[in-house]
């Protein structure tokens, strides 16, 4: 019934569809199976895509050659740029998405891919031989083989939902969790363990008063995540902003005995900076408000997710402490909030192309691995479906350094340190931010793609050269060009900026704090026709490498620096437990996740300088 | 595999003779090769911590000495290793003998501060600690004694704990504006933060001036005496080291600099340093005197001016200070030849420098210049039980730590965007990370999410 697959895929969520794309888009032949072929990527929790850090990593996985981001431009119904104010590494897309027509149009892109087959059924456990993975088995009791196997369960395995006191078992609302999977890993040698995660009530947007609330819209020239041809935003639909308040406060409290977090009954560790509004109100009782995000679920749909409010309370609870916010007097609930529990296993069982020491040919992406965010799964699926690929061909892996991508910090954190609680990507993770920005992801990332030889990357390619050759003319052009003091004198008294006295390269004064090529353009009509030959993107880019030039040099620098110690390797087979000479702690850490080079190990929390000191003796530098 | 798994061995004590002298094996095979040689106790059966008096052979089987064999076992030992200490006699030629014996049998002779590596290399102290032990060994006076042990019991580390959680609140706080500017907590305003960044400086800049105290206590506090011909420099050298001559010339090959001259004032020890009189340039070699002198000024840490009260008006002894305080060290003013002057209305006095009066002939005089010269160290604005950075690398560290802090300060003021200002923090922690620890993004986000309520 089936041909021996490449990869298979199981999973279709964010980290399982880019997967599958990823060994497609090299040429693997895969099979994306799937328990529910009407939910293949489904966000399961707010219907928006980047923000703060994760922004960064949609535009790199776009980059890389994934779906994320043409999907999210496809299907969005509102964008902002977050972090204008705060400097150029840290502006940061995030858009409000449609959410079925988000996982629709997921759907017909992967339908159209001619190397993805498609099964629905829930697959049971792995195909393993000898310490090889060679395809899966499903409920039917069929097998399936492929070369690869990659896992991409999500919060389905073993999930339990908690509703005050009642418990489902469930990967999501109202579909079943996945089981076999974790106990034949622990069988083979896996560690597993068991994270939380929450989502808030839904309601009826019908039901809401608005006018009780501040409107948030869109940004007035809404950018896109993808680098390609993308629809631009049209049609916007506002966000609203509302506060909870003391009074919502003691309703929830008198919940708090029937809280299955506070009796005691989830065990699983949640994130720190996505708690329920439990643990808000408990956590921060002196705080007499928090505040909500009222986000629509779509464009023409009337659900409304109430973003902040994530919460396992009984639904009774939920529903009378909703009704005391203002706006929602009169709401009605579409569905309640809940909390999830669901396996994990620990990624330092990884190696960094996201195949587990344990299991060759076997992969991990995803909240199996202990992240959180739909867009921290993505970028996993994608690098462990081109790696997949790679290892089929042996061919070298494709790992992003830390200095390259955020998406080289999420993966070497992972591999490296691993993770206690679900794993989410802050900016301030990246050592080296000012390289890593949104801006230029294509520039960083998409030559490496297209030497990998994914597929259909000539458009891209020849925009990337467009981009560059942009920068450089822009550059020059700034150099070059002066400006009168007369020209721009009232444009720099509005910023405080002392007025010229004599003529200067725009460069030049491009270089003083608060100054900006928009606002130069606008006095400089010269500028302003030069610049308006190039994209708004290779203008912004051009800016930033002039004006943080420094800054850029500096990080440049540092990683450096670091990378002579990442060139000094650790050889496999070094047994750290017989190296008296390290600290107990980074002797069992070292000897667990064994990293690739002193670098990584300089990373590995318990592992201290004075360690790595004893590494470079012992490596003999 | 691994260079520290064989077994070294040196002499510990000075060599020449002595009483005793001792020979230190440590490794692996310490007790072994001891035992072999050894006539007494079968050492390999002994306790750790244990002293046994026996004969010592050559594996050729001649007699040796008659030794005192302490043992130490791993890693309850200075290195962390088995350690056997030797006790022999202290002639030159035995010591010689029982080394050779023990590197034939298969120890390593090992290499300067090896012993100590080991210890580090072996957790037994951290790099700090390590350094201090170097200055223990080469601590000449009591005063670095002190200051190195200090060091070795952690008194820096302690000190920098603070430090690192002032860094951590400052950065902290940054990155939240940062990571979690759509979140509805109240972020810092620019004041709150120079204010913390102010503090920083403070701590940073303590611990650069004891750089100062603590490098000078290690290797003697560079005095200058300075003044114009005929103030009485040399007749004042003269009388402060009367007494220390005798000491000093007991120390055989000690080459005597004929312009520096070491004095030890309470445990503190001072190099004294003569120059040509100032004001005196008439001629090119004379100016060359005269430009050696001020190069001297500037190194030094203590200016002891002197001048002849008897002669030189206060206007003239201002206009030297003038000149000399530009060099920004802290100046002691003596004012000699007491005995002579007939209007004591008349001298130079100032509030803002300590002043000496003194006839250089009387014997008293010296006392008070001494106790005058402690005193510029024991006032300055230091507590001397205080940690000390006395270590070249961590002044190094501070020092870039503040070059970064002051540019951060600098981006706070100017408006600099979020990124560009973390970036320099980022720069400051660095540095510092290697005398406080490094500082890790997971410390940050733990400061973050213990104090503000993040999530949406």
């Amino acid at each position: 019934m089936f041909q021996e697959y490449d990869v298979i895929v199981v999973g279709a969520g964010h980290a399982g569809s880019e997967a599958a794309v990823a060994a497609a888009n090299l040429g693997s032949k895969v099979l994306l199976v799937t328990m529910n072929m009407e939910t293949i990527a489904k966000m399961s929790c707010n219907p928006a895509m980047g923000g703060v850090a994760k922004g960064q990593i949609v535009r790199e996985i776009d980059a890389l050659g994934g779906y994320s981001g043409i999907v999210t431009d496809h299907t969005m119904i509102q964008f902002r740029m977050l972090n204008l104010s705060k400097g150029p590494a840290m502006w940061s897309p995030r858009a409000q998405s449609d959410r079925m027509k988000f996982s629709w149009k997921w759907r017909l892109m992967l339908e159209a891919h001619p190397n993805i087959d498609f099964w629905q059924e829930m697959v049971v456990g792995i195909l393993a031989k000898d310490g090889r993975a060679y395809g899966v088995k499903t409920s039917l009791g069929l097998e399936i083989k492929a070369k690869k196997v990659i896992l991409t369960n999500g919060t389905f395995l073993n999930g339990i939902i908690h509703i005050g006191e009642k418990a489902l078992g469930g990967g999501r609302a109202s579909e079943k969790a996945s089981k076999g999977i974790t106990e034949q890993l622990v069988n083979l040698g896996f560690e597993s363990g068991r994270m939380k995660t929450g989502t808030p009530p839904r309601v009826d947007g019908r039901t809401l008063d608005y006018d009780r609330m501040t409107i948030q819209l869109g940004d007035e020239n809404p950018a896109k995540f993808s680098y390609t041809d993308t629809p631009k935003l049209v049609n916007q639909t506002p966000c609203y902003i509302t506060y909870t308040s003391a009074e919502v406060h003691d309703t929830l409290r008198e919940g708090f005995e029937r809280s299955p977090m506070f009796a005691g009954r989830i065990q699983g560790v949640g994130p720190r900076y996505c708690p329920s509004i439990e643990d808000k109100v408990e956590r921060f009782s002196g705080r007499d408000r928090h505040q909500l995000f009222v986000e629509p679920e779509g464009a023409e749909t009337h659900e409304v997710y109430v973003n902040g409010f994530s919460s396992s309370l009984p639904e009774d609870v939920q529903f009378k402490a909703l009704r005391q916010i203002a706006g929602f007097e009169n709401a009605k609930m579409f569905r309640p909030g809940y909390a999830i529990e669901y396996d994990y296993f620990p990624p330092t069982q990884l190696k960094l192309t996201l195949e587990t020491r344990l299991i060759k040919n076997l992969y991990f992406a995803g909240q199996i691995n202990g992240t959180t965010g739909y867009e921290e799964a993505a970028a996993q699926g994608l690098m462990a479906g081109y790696n997949a690929h790679l290892a089929i061909q042996e061919e070298a892996p494709f790992i992003l350094k830390r200095s390259e991508a955020y998406i080289g910090v999420l993966i070497d954190d992972l591999i490296t340190k691993g993770t206690d609680e679900p794993y989410r990507m802050f900016t301030s993770r990246a050592e080296y931010r000012i390289l890593l920005r949104q801006d230029n992801a294509d520039l960083r990332l998409t030559p490496k793609a297209d030497a990998l030889g994914v597929m259909n990357m000539d458009e891209r390619m020849k925009k990337v050269r467009e981009k560059e050759q942009a920068i450089v003319e822009i550059g020059n052009f700034l150099k070059e060009t002066s400006v009168a003091p007369v020209d721009i004198a009232s444009y720099l008294e509005s910023l405080n900026s002392a007025p010229l006295t004599q003529k200067m390269k725009i460069h030049k004064v491009l270089l003083r704090p608060h100054v900006q090529v928009s606002g130069l353009r606008q006095n400089l009509p010269e500028l302003d026709k030069m610049l308006s030959q190039f994209h708004p993107e290779a203008v912004d880019s051009a800016e930033i490498a002039i004006k943080y030039k420094g800054y850029i040099q500096k990080e440049q620098e540092m990683v450096d620096k670091i990378n002579r110690l990442e060139r000094v390797r650790l050889p496999e087979e070094l047994d750290y437990l017989e190296v008296n000479s390290l600290s107990a702690e980074a002797r069992e850490k070292l000897q667990k996740i064994r990293p690739e080079n002193i670098g990584q190990a300089s990373r590995i929390s318990g592992v201290s300088p004075a360690d790595i000191s004893v590494l470079l003796v012992l490596m003999g530098r | 595999m691994f260079a520290q798994n064989d077994t070294i061995t040196a002499l510990s004590t000075p060599t020449g003779e002595g009483a005793i002298g001792i020979i230190r094996l440590s490794g692996p095979k310490s007790i072994d090769i001891v035992d072999d040689l050894f006539k007494g106790k079968n050492l390999r059966k002994q306790g750790a911590n244990t002293i046994h008096f026996g004969s010592l052979f050559s594996p050729k089987g001649d007699f040796l000495d008659e030794v005192l064999v302490s043992l130490f076992r791993a890693p309850k030992s200075y290195t962390g290793e088995d350690i056997v200490e030797i006790s022999c006699h202290g002639s030159a030629y035995i010591l010689t003998q029982v080394l050779d014996a023990m590197i034939q049998s298969g120890a390593r002779l090992a290499n300067p501060g090896e012993f100590t590596m080991r210890a580090f290399l072996n957790g037994k102290m951290d790099l700090a600690q390590a350094e201090a032990v170097a200055d223990l060994i080469a601590s000449q006076n009591q005063a670095a004694h002190a200051m190195a042990i200090n060091q070795l019991k952690g008194g820096i580390s302690e000190e920098m704990v603070r430090l690192r959680e002032k860094l951590i609140e400052f950065a902290s706080l940054i990155e939240l504006e940062l990571d979690f500017g759509e979140e509805d907590v109240e972020f810092a305003d620019r004041q709150q933060l120079l204010t913390l960044l102010e503090d920083t400086t403070l701590k940073i800049k303590g611990l650069l001036d004891s750089f100062q105290l603590g490098n000078a206590i290690k290797k003697g506090v560079h005095t200058v005496i300075v003044g114009r011909p005929n103030a009485g420099k040399s007749t004042l050298l003269n009388s402060l080291l009367q007494e220390e001559r005798a000491i000093v010339s007991d120390i055989p090959g000690t080459t005597r600099d004929t312009i520096q001259e070491r004095l030890n004032i309470n445990g503190v020890e001072f190099r004294l340093i003569d120059t040509a009189g100032i004001r005196e340039a008439t001629d090119t070699i004379e100016a060359i005197g005269i430009e050696r002198t001020f190069a001297e000024v500037d190194k030094s840490s203590i200016i002891l001016y002197i001048f002849d009260a008897a002669h030189l008006s206060a206007k003239e002894v201002a206009q030297d200070i003038e000149m000399l305080a530009k060099k920004n060290n802290a100046i002691l003013l003596v004012a000699n030849k007491m005995d002579l002057v007939k209007d004591k209305a008349t001298i130079y006095h100032s509030d803002a420098y300590p002043i000496l009066h003194i006839s250089a002939k009387a014997k008293t005089d010296t006392e008070q210049i001494k106790s005058g010269l402690y005193g510029m160290i024991a006032s300055s604005n230091i507590d001397p039980s205080a940690p000390i950075i006395s270590n070249v690398r961590h002044l190094e560290a501070l020092q870039n730590a503040l070059n970064s802090l002051a540019t951060v300060k600098e981006g706070l003021e100017v408006g600099l965007s979020g990124d560009l200002i973390a970036l320099d923090i980022r720069t400051t922690i660095h540095h510092l990370g290697e005398v406080t620890g490094s500082i890790s993004t997971d410390d940050l986000l733990d400061s973050i999410f213990r104090n503000f309520c993040i999530g949406k």
